[in-house]
């Protein structure tokens, strides 16, 4: 499969309010995220993270700087074209899941789909087809007061790659989550990403921002650090290996 | 890791060969602690001395023997298993002690400091998870010490991200002032342990 930037910010700036209210919640960012890659953004509360990602999710606009879709620069596109690709290759995951509480977990995952006009037996077998890659068959006709937490947000990101989607953008997935559901969470989004989706996860969460290929740390609005990706695992349980 | 503990345990199941005894210590540990033979006979011999261990064979510690635990080798397991383990924290925590001296060495940038050590730790943490991705069900001997490795170095990048808030709340503050502060956390914290 060919490596492509799905989405990529460049000098990307932001400032709320103006004079002596001014915040500037995003300073100068520059991030790249290619498909099949799983990137997890770290901060402290008010680093900028949530802002980041409305951004590049298109739900917001920088103040400047420029926001490229798969190649497209948002700020060359119509208002239409924008909600476009926002509705056929975005998909979001919030930390409280977000689900039509009268809709069945199918219909749910279903549902962009059939807003976007496809028919309604192809977007459903579209969306039985995500939740049996998220092992969630058995739950697809449950409505989302009879899930787990794990299991709503676990539908919710079939919700989020159903379709053509190339983006995966991902508030704080696992803050109502308890450990192990919260693991099974990032399990499923890093093999989303790693059947060619691109991810980016925000959390202040350690080790669930560990199952991410990169991590990208924000202090005050800027992009202060990231990770290396290393070789391997081999060396770490070796006696004195992880000095 | 007390091995001593690990081969009663082991011969609570039944009657065990030494090597058995080193292969299944390994494989009940995930493979994390390798054992050599040495340590398991010195260790056998040990708990045999002290009446914790029998053993049946050719004479000595020898890999003809076969070793059966003794009730009193039941009751000194079933003891450690149920002592709580010594929480007190080590005298020196390197990290620890890092930031501390960095807060009064002059032109240090304490947030890329602790942000150097994040990012190494953070690091660590995702050659963990991606040993965790790729145990199967049946290793959760491995899962449980991987666990708590992960819980063991996200506790450090906790105390990190609070350490830098702490940090960031604080007047600027040149480096050298309050010289008097240190030997008082010294003794403050071993009050909490007395």
């Amino acid at each position: 499969m060919a490596v492509s930037v799905a989405v990529e910010l460049r000098q990307v700036s932001k400032v709320y309010g103006s004079g002596p209210t001014e915040v500037h919640a995003l300073r100068e960012v520059d991030l790249s995220v290619r498909g099949g890659e799983l990137v997890a953004v770290m901060g402290p509360s008010g680093s900028g993270k949530s802002t980041l990602l409305t951004i590049a999710g298109t739900l917001e606009e920088p103040t400047s700087g420029d926001v490229l879709i798969a190649g497209h620069e948002l700020a060359r596109l119509s208002r239409n074209d924008r909600a476009r690709l926002r509705r056929r290759s975005m998909g979001y995951v919030f930390q409280d899941f977000n689900l039509l509480a009268g809709l069945t977990a199918v219909e749910n995952v279903a549902l962009p789909l059939e807003l976007d006009g496809v028919r309604v037996k192809v977007a459903r077998a579209a969306a039985m087809e995500v939740l049996a890659k998220l092992d969630l068959t058995e739950r697809a006709a449950r409505y989302p007061d009879e899930l787990s937490g794990g299991e709503s947000q676990r539908v919710a990101i079939a919700r989020a790659v159903v379709g053509e989607r190339r983006l995966l953008l991902a508030d704080e997935p696992t803050g109502a989550l308890d450990s192990l559901s919260g693991e099974t969470v990032m399990r499923m989004l890093r093999h989303a990403c790693h059947d060619g989706v691109a991810g980016v996860v925000v959390t202040h969460d350690a080790q669930m921002a560990s199952w991410a290929d990169r991590v990208v740390f924000l202090r005050d609005g800027r992009v202060v650090d990231q990770t290396v990706p290393s070789p391997g695992p081999e060396s770490l349980l070796a006696p004195g290996g992880n000095k | 890791m007390s091995i001593r503990h690990a081969l009663l345990a082991l011969l609570s199941e039944g009657p065990k060969y030494g090597l058995q005894l080193r292969q299944e210590f390994e494989s009940r540990t995930g493979e994390v602690w390798p054992l050599n033979v040495g340590q398991v006979y010195t260790t056998l011999q040990r708990l045999e001395r002290d009446g914790l261990v029998e053993s049946e064979g050719s004479g000595g510690a020898g890999s003809h023997n076969v070793f059966t635990i003794t009730p009193t080798g039941s009751g000194e397991l079933n003891e450690w298993l149920r002592t709580p383990p010594d929480v007190v924290p080590p005298p020196r925590d390197e990290l620890v002690i890092k930031v501390l001296v960095a807060m009064r060495v002059p032109g240090v940038d304490l947030p890329e400091l602790l942000q150097m050590h994040r990012r190494h730790l953070v690091q660590a943490m995702q050659e963990y998870t991606r040993l965790k991705s790729e145990i199967t069900e049946g290793e959760v001997e491995l899962s449980l010490v991987v666990d708590s490795e992960l819980f063991r170095i996200e506790a450090i990048v906790r105390w990190l991200d609070t350490a830098d808030a702490r940090l960031k709340r604080l007047p600027a503050r040149t480096a050298g002032q309050d010289p008097t502060s240190a030997p008082r956390v010294g003794r403050k914290i071993a009050g909490v342990w007395r």
